[in-house]
């Protein structure tokens, strides 16, 4: 049985770790709030594009002209898994989700016999990865000192997700993140990157004049799309970083408060049977008189 | 009189424009072109440059813009910059900046139609350093 001093330091121990996590969870609060608003800001950009490519993308349909980022090499043999994921712990099954999403698409692709690379961006997810698959991560990308991540941190995952691609290191790209659905859920999410997919609005077909041709706009267009989707990509999970850790966080300072409750009624049970105790011998001594 | 018409200029981190104007005049890759209300449906990268907006009220803003696209449709215009910065935040540093990041792509460039492509990028830029020296 533990003594009434060893409940005592539990209780202080568990106190502060209850003040740690609550900290958590505030930092972790204030931060989504940014980057919720950065990631709506980053939305309209990314929405017109695609309305926009999907346009363009329609009149080239089946050409044999198109653009090789939208068409595809035509093989499918060597596949790029590009994994975002945070750069911190602490945020409940945030990392491990998508990681796991990545991982069992990766053993289905290695189980039909195709190559698989993998691309991690954030140290988490290459944490996970790097026990059952880390002969196959070809790149890590580390954004740990980045406070605000911008449209530069992108583009560098971009240029190197390009130039693979034109040096045929690979057929197919596919982007693995967390979407953003709201503070307490985050939908791990694969999106193709190349070959680009798009889905066709009928509405807004409109017979467009173009300047230069449709297909120097499209050359031009796609390269900048990838990179635009990663930047999506990259604040979404930041926002639900930050929704994920402030969940967990709040959990744990929930845990700890009801630990300290019931640590602190073993504390009082056992410090009152020890004055009973007391009371018993003082007692007995006097009778024995 | 020209009538009011949608605008939207947007970088991928924000929205900085979204309003009623009265004409846009945008650096069009193959010329700078304006836009008044009702334009034909439309569609042009844009070159490194200055976009001129001019309000309802009489004023005229100034944005530097480089790389991305502008989309005239029946429903308004709608620029999408990968980079946008108001002129007054603009400072000759960052431009500088970019003209030897240019240089620097001049001097890697692989083959002559990279090569070509980073020269035009760079000439561009030198035109907008001399347009903001000379405001």
């Amino acid at each position: 049985m533990a003594s009434l001093k060893d409940l005592r330091n539990r209780i202080a121990s568990v106190k502060a770790t209850q003040k740690i996590t609550k900290a958590m969870q505030m930092v972790a609060a204030a931060k989504l709030r940014r980057a919720q608003e950065a990631a709506e800001a980053a939305r309209p950009y990314a929405e017109r594009m695609e309305a926009v490519l999907a346009n363009l993308a329609t009149a080239f349909e089946g050409r044999d002209d198109a653009p090789r980022l939208l068409a595809g090499t035509g093989g499918n043999r060597v596949h790029l898994l590009l994994v975002a994921t945070a750069e911190r712990g602490l945020c409940g099954g945030f990392n491990t989700s998508i990681a796991r999403l990545a991982r069992e698409r990766a053993r289905a692709l290695i189980a039909e016999g195709k190559t698989v690379k993998i691309v991690c961006v954030g140290k988490k997810g290459f944490d996970v990865l790097k026990r059952d698959l880390g002969q196959h991560i070809v790149k890590t990308f580390e954004l740990r000192s980045v406070r605000q991540i911008g449209f530069g941190n992108a583009e560098e995952i971009g240029a190197y997700i390009r130039d693979q691609f034109a040096d045929g290191g690979f057929d197919v790209c596919t982007l693995f993140y967390a979407q953003f659905k709201s503070v307490i859920s985050q939908i791990p999410t694969a999106q193709q990157l190349i070959p680009a997919t798009f889905e066709a609005s009928e509405a807004d077909k409109v017979a467009y004049e173009y300047e230069p041709e449709e297909g120097e706009i499209l050359a031009d267009l796609l390269p900048r799309n990838i990179s635009v989707q990663i930047f999506r990509a990259l604040l979404e999970n930041v926002a639900g970083e930050m929704g994920a850790k402030m969940t967990a966080m709040d959990n744990a300072t929930r845990n700890a408060g009801e630990m300290i409750d019931k640590l602190t009624i073993t504390y009082n049970r056992q410090r009152q049977a020890q004055i009973t105790k007391e009371l018993i011998e003082i007692i007995s001594g006097a009778e024995a008189l | 009189m020209a009538e009011p018409f949608q605008f939207e200029l947007v970088s991928p981190a924000r929205l900085l424009v979204s309003g009623e104007v009265l004409e846009v005049v945008v650096p069009g890759s193959e010329g700078q072109f304006g836009v008044l209300k009702g334009h034909a449906p439309f569609m042009s990268t844009i070159r490194p440059g200055i976009l001129k907006v001019s309000r309802a009220n009489g004023s005229v803003e100034e944005y530097f813009v480089r790389g991305g696209f502008a989309d005239a449709a029946p429903t308004g215009l709608t620029v999408l910059a990968e980079q946008a910065v108001p002129v007054g935040d603009l400072d000759a540093e960052m431009i500088a900046q970019q003209i030897r990041d240019a240089e620097e792509d001049v001097a890697d460039a692989k083959d002559d139609e990279m090569k070509q492509k980073a020269e035009t990028v760079l000439s561009q830029l030198r035109e907008v350093e001399m347009a903001i020296k000379a405001a």
